[in-house]
């Protein structure tokens, strides 16, 4: 029986139906069920009456959900089904199905699979066999029960490639030999070679109907790069109407997990066909995309594979000397290095050592003489392809390379000196970077204000340098010049790579130029002749669906064929591998184009939509259990039993919880760093003993005081730090007691701290003993400085010299006493103690030691109370009071010392220059 | 059992020590033994066995010589002994309700009346104690003694719970012008109470009822159908509408509160009310302040 569309497979069972309102009359009556409780007061409630003897009502709504809870168990168990099968006759007789089984179908595989499903239950249901063919992979026929067959579809996958011409011949032959009363083609949507012959012949086997999906056939052309952006091209098959399609950047993210990495629009207007998208990416995401696919679009074609265009490169960088250790900001290489470590290998060496590299480009950063074996090694290198980026410096200006002819390592002559702009002895201003020509690789980078040139080697008027300068200052001057040899370039910049002579490595500019002269030494695309017997092994292969799995052991493709062969079962799309170059096929090649098919108009053409029955009675079921749990939880809420007080309790209280134990750590340390790192900030090592903690704190905070008083450093309140857990480089003096007990530190704290070290910290190290034992291994206190310093980097030392830094940063001391009074205080050796006529300071380091060492406990001679008077007596009566006051000197000096580094010692040389300049 | 009751009366007693600890000493009211003479807090007011100076006297004959103050003395040629003021000890005899109605409370974060009740008693006991006073509890049970070991003593009966649904106040065996302290809810039979007021009267016993209750039994806030039971469970009210309760049940517990308030005016006894949601120790200073001279509500 059907009513509405809907049949009913027991139609009788809906009668009950009519017992509807008598239930609504029985579960109006029933009041709700009493609850029992516990309350001592019923001493006071006895006898009381109640006023109404009325049952209370169920609720209208409630007595609606029940009702519609057992009209929907009623209609459930009659047993509706949507879209009856409409037993409708068809031809006897054997059915053939074919399928494209190309890429194409991809897309709508499930579908199309779902509607040879539903056509094959048909088939069965008139009695027919069915036969399927694949044309993608055409095999002989076999005519079996649609139920065989159903489970046989799933052996069917779309295949990476278009029916070709072999495929068709061998499936004509198939159709012909068949003995089908009728067939069924499933067409992709796609034209391709020998689609008639197939259509001829499927209509001399009978009658034939054409399914095919209305959407259209989207699919990616291989990626190509065009000015560091990305370009790919997006076609379709049909052009009826405009549509935004999303493309999508697929790689590693930097855990190594496969990622969206970026995604792009591309826009169809009505009536396109094809349409083009840009992709602009950081270097550093660019070159972890593996593969660009179109969002919602499952198939071979819609994927496109990306192969060593996108590859990091190589690149080695020699400097002239050795960057000191603490001094990376100085470094030729530091800033370099920051701009290429995320978009390419770094090597460093001596350019001996990575010329057999081989690597994409090799940087010389203020190099100016190279023997003639690596003129000659680097030359040939060049030739081959390589890029050599050169940056001009002190060395290169002072030497004599490329002065009077060109130096075959140089783009331009260069006069000697080169100049300066802008300084403090020279006129002018500094000169900015003029807009980059068109001709020049820079050409569109936008260059920010704050980018300025002091000084520059200066390149010599030649013929060819118009043609050489790829950028120029502002006043003309070539500011980086380029020379190509056979297949590869020399770039000379005019300036250091360091921020010493301008501004250009400290801004986002130079990571761009860089970039850009990068992609222009990357590895050329391939064509059919450069792969002239070459023999390609795939490593990966795709399937129809654009999955990648391994090639296994397949066989090797020649190179012609591979860049210019349609895909075909020996011929998957993939990646390929020869030697160290790898090469990515994709399904479709650059400029190919989607045709869509067109049928001719005798043969009936029907989409792909399914209308299989439909049972309904399960899905009402479902409804009437939940309406009946609806119930239940609305009965409890009118009796107040849903949720009691301690389930409310307990509920705010795990709200509150969440809300409340998300301590924010992180924020909190992040905090004091920054207050640290925005003041001077004074701190002691805690070690553990809290009377000693509190007197080097107390110290610290009366030093502090002393700063504010007497110089221009006005600190912010000191700090203590834990070395394990603290970040130690906002503090430039670190002040450490030394107890016998204090625990060794951490292996981690020790890098920490080794670091700290070398990037220019101090820390005065006190064993509050008045050095009684000479730091031999006699006092306690010295023995554990020694367990301490040990796995420290700590320089070569010597008591403290009399022609010290330290002894004359503000006020000219001779004695550093603190509540001891002792004259062994140690500092960093002297690495040529040799005393200079007339330079009586030493030049070390940039002047700053980065460890001293005494007993005099000055901790104890600074600390002040809180109200600001001295925490410990020091001596005795006046003189005391003369080594307190000796002591705060010390203080002052050894912070002027760490915060000024050699800039003090540098002043002695000022006599001699106000000298020199009046002669 | 026995073991998880010493259990009970230790927590019991370290629960009461906490909320004394914060309190002085307490002197309590001292009504004398022949005299019902009120004088105040300052004992019998004339010299003899005590802490308290009391004054300076000029020695007379017969003053053995260590009784001399030498520190009064030394001021002049006259010496002086010290005297002491005599005081004595006043007897407090305590009752605290251990029926089932009391073990009873609305939510888990609020305690049982019987767990209030027997903290404030036991509080309201160890102040007494240590101003030293005898303290023991009405009947033949315990009589007053003083001295720490009485605290033990009575932690561990205060801590026996009775199966009687609502227990009648003991009022036997009170000592005749000793003090008293009645803790319950007084939910039971009025006349229990009455009994003892009177016939506490009659002895001249002077005493303070602290009415203990839960908030939801002077809230009512029921609705709907409910059967209403007792702890105990053998009392039971059925209603259909307990909202409609509400206002005759507030009129009857305040009427409650009205008979006992009278039955204490006619007797001399203080009445006072807590709420077991607010805190203990509000609880025990309105005693400290009914024990020790009697406030005016």
């Amino acid at each position: 029986m059907t009513i509405f569309g809907v049949g009913f497979a027991a139609p009788w069972l809906l009668v009950a139906l009519a017992a509807l309102p008598i239930l609504w009359l029985l579960l109006r009556a029933v009041p709700p069920a009493p609850i029992k409780r516990q309350f001592p007061g019923v001493a006071l409630l006895l006898g009381l009456k109640d006023d109404e003897t009325v049952s209370d009502r169920t609720p209208w709504w409630l007595l609606l959900l029940r009702m519609l809870a057992v009209a929907a168990i009623i209609v459930g168990l009659a047993q509706p089904v949507l879209n009856p099968e409409d037993p409708s006759a068809t031809t006897n007789g054997p059915l053939l199905i074919v399928l494209d089984g190309s890429w194409a179908g991809a897309a709508g595989h499930t579908q199309r699979m779902n509607s040879v499903q539903s056509e094959m239950s048909r088939a069965s249901a008139a009695g027919q066999t069915v036969a399927v063919l694949q044309l993608s992979n055409p095999a002989d026929l076999l005519f079996l029960p649609a139920a065989t067959w159903a489970t046989r579809l799933a052996g069917l996958p779309p295949r990476p490639w278009q029916p070709s011409a072999e495929n068709v011949s061998k499936a004509t032959q198939i159709i012909a030999d068949a003995d089908a009363s009728s067939s069924l083609w499933f067409s992709d949507g796609l034209e391709y070679g020998g689609r008639d012959t197939v259509l001829e012949a499927l209509e001399t086997v009978g009658p034939l109907q054409v399914f095919q999906s209305g959407r259209e056939t989207l699919a990616l052309t291989p990626a190509s790069y065009i000015d560091g952006a990305i370009d790919l091209t997006v076609e379709r098959s049909g052009a009826t109407q405009a549509r935004d399609v999303i493309v999508l950047a697929q790689g590693r993210d930097p855990a190594g997990n496969g990622a969206t990495l970026a995604t792009a629009t591309a826009s169809f207007d009505a009536g396109q066909t094809s349409t083009d998208v840009a992709l602009v990416l950081p270097s550093e995401l660019r070159a972890r995309i593996t593969r660009f696919e179109i969002q919602g679009t499952r198939s071979a074609g819609a994927t496109t594979l990306v192969d060593d265009g996108l590859r990091r490169r190589e690149v080695a960088l020699v400097s002239a000397r050795e960057g000191r250790e603490g001094l990376e900001l100085l470094s030729p290489l530091h800033f370099l290095k920051q701009a290429l470590e995320p978009t390419a290998d770094l090597i460093e060496g001596a350019l001996s050592d990575v010329l057999p590299a081989n690597p994409d480009v090799i940087v010389l950063a203020d190099v100016a003489t190279l023997s003639e074996r690596e003129t000659d090694a680097l030359l040939a290198w060049i030739e081959t392809g390589g890029m050599l980026l050169r940056f001009a410096g002190p060395r290169v200006a002072a030497s004599d390379v490329s002065r009077v002819e060109e130096h075959p390592l140089m783009p331009v002559r260069l006069r000697s000196g080169g100049r300066s702009v802008g300084g403090a002895m020279s006129w002018g201003e500094p000169k900015s970077v003029a807009a980059f020509a068109d001709t020049s690789p820079f050409f569109g980078l936008s260059i920010p204000d704050d980018v300025v040139v002091r000084s520059q080697v200066v390149a010599q008027p030649d013929p060819t340098l118009a043609n050489r300068v790829i950028a120029e200052l502002s006043d003309g001057t070539p500011l980086v010049t380029r020379k190509v040899i056979d297949q590869g370039q020399i770039v000379l910049f005019h300036v250091t790579a360091n921020a010493e002579w301008s501004t250009l490595p400290l801004s986002g500019l130079f990571v761009e130029m860089l970039e850009r002269l990068s992609i222009s030494s990357s590895a050329r695309l391939p064509d059919a002749e450069d792969l002239n017997g070459t023999t390609w092994t795939p490593l990966q292969v795709m399937n129809g669906f654009g999955i990648l799995r391994d090639a296994g052991a397949m066989p090797g493709v020649a190179g012609p064929e591979l860049i210019d062969g349609a895909t075909r079962p020996d011929l998957l799309p993939g990646l390929y591998q020869s030697r160290e170059r790898s090469l990515a096929r994709n399904v479709l090649q650059t400029g190919a184009v989607l045709t869509p098919a067109m049928w001719p108009a005798r043969i009936p053409v029907s989409g792909l939509t399914v209308r299989p029955p439909q049972p309904l009675g399960g899905m009402l079921l479902a409804l009437a259990l939940v309406l009946l749990l609806l119930d239940i939880v609305a009965s409890l809420a009118l009796s107040g039993r849903l949720l009691g007080q301690s389930a409310r309790a307990t509920l705010t209280m795990l709200a509150l919880g969440v809300m409340l134990t998300h301590p924010d750590a992180t924020r909190a340390q992040d905090a004091i760093d920054t207050g640290a790192a925005a003041e001077v900030v004074l701190a002691n090592v805690i070690t553990g003993n809290a009377k000693v903690d509190d007197v080097a704190y107390a110290g610290l905070l009366g030093l502090t005081d002393t700063l504010y008083f007497r110089t221009s450093i006005e600190p912010a309140p000191p700090t203590s730090i834990n070395l394990e857990t603290d970040e130690l480089a906002f503090y430039p003096l670190l002040y450490w007691p030394i107890t016998p007990e204090q625990p060794t530190p951490s292996v981690e704290a020790y890098a920490k701290l080794n670091a700290y070290l070398r990037s220019g910290g101090l820390i005065l190290f006190d064993t509050r003993d008045a050095n009684i034992a000479g730091f031999g291994a006699a006092s306690p206190n010295g023995r554990k400085l020694q367990a301490l310093a040990g796995p420290l980097d700590i320089p070569a030392l010597e008591p403290l010299p009399r022609d010290h830094v330290l002894t004359r940063t503000f006020y000219l001391l001779q004695d550093f006493p603190g509540r001891h009074n002792s004259r062994d205080v140690w500092v960093e050796a002297s690495p040529n103690a040799e005393q200079i006529e007339g330079m009586p300071f030493r030049n070390l380091n940039d002047g700053v030691t980065p460890v001293i060492i005494g007993g005099n406990d000055w901790a104890g001679a600074w600390a002040i109370t809180s109200s600001g008077g001295p925490m410990l007596p020091v001596g005795r009566g006046f003189s005391g009071e003369r080594q307190r006051e000796l002591a705060n000197r010390f203080g002052v000096n050894l912070v002027m010392h760490v915060l000024t580094g050699n800039y003090k010692s540098d002043q002695v040389h000022v006599p001699e220059l106000l000298e020199r300049l009046s002669q | 059992m026995i073991q998880n009751g010493a259990q009970n009366a230790a927590g019991l007693r370290a629960r009461a020590e906490s909320q004394a600890a914060t309190l002085p000493p307490l002197l309590a009211r001292a009504e004398h033994l022949a005299g019902a003479v009120l004088l105040g807090d300052h004992g019998r007011r004339r010299a003899g066995m005590g802490d308290d100076f009391w004054q300076y006297r000029p020695a007379q004959v017969g003053d053995s010589r260590r009784m001399i103050d030498h520190r009064r003395s030394a001021m002049g040629d006259q010496q002086f002994v010290r005297e002491r003021e005599w005081q004595i000890a006043q007897s407090v005899m305590l009752w605290c309700d251990q029926g089932a109605s009391m073990r009873f409370a609305s939510t888990d974060a609020l305690p049982t009346k019987a767990d209030r009740a027997r903290t404030l008693t036991l509080a309201a006991a160890i102040l007494l104690i240590r101003a030293g006073e005898r303290v023991g509890l009405t009947g033949t049970r315990l009589p007053p003694r003083r001295g720490k070991d009485q605290i033990l003593r009575l932690a561990d009966m205060l801590s026996q719970d009775q199966d009687i649904e609502y227990e009648p106040p003991e009022h036997r065996a009170m000592l005749p012008n000793a003090a008293a302290l009645f803790v319950s809810d007084f939910m039971g039979d009025i006349s229990g109470v009455q009994t003892a007021l009177t016939k506490a009267a009659d002895r001249g016993v002077r005493g303070t009822l602290l009415h203990v209750l839960d908030p939801s039994e002077e809230a009512f806030p029921f609705r709907g159908r409910t059967i209403f039971e007792s702890v105990g469970g053998t009392v039971q009210h059925e209603t259909l509408k307990a909202n409609d309760l509400k206002d005759r049940y507030l009129q009857r517990l305040a009427e409650r509160k009205a008979e006992l308030q009278s039955l204490c005016a006619l007797t001399g006894w203080q009445y006072g009310l807590h709420h077991t949601d607010s805190s203990a120790q509000a609880g025990l200073l309105w005693l400290y302040q009914a024990l020790n001279g009697g406030v005016r509500v």
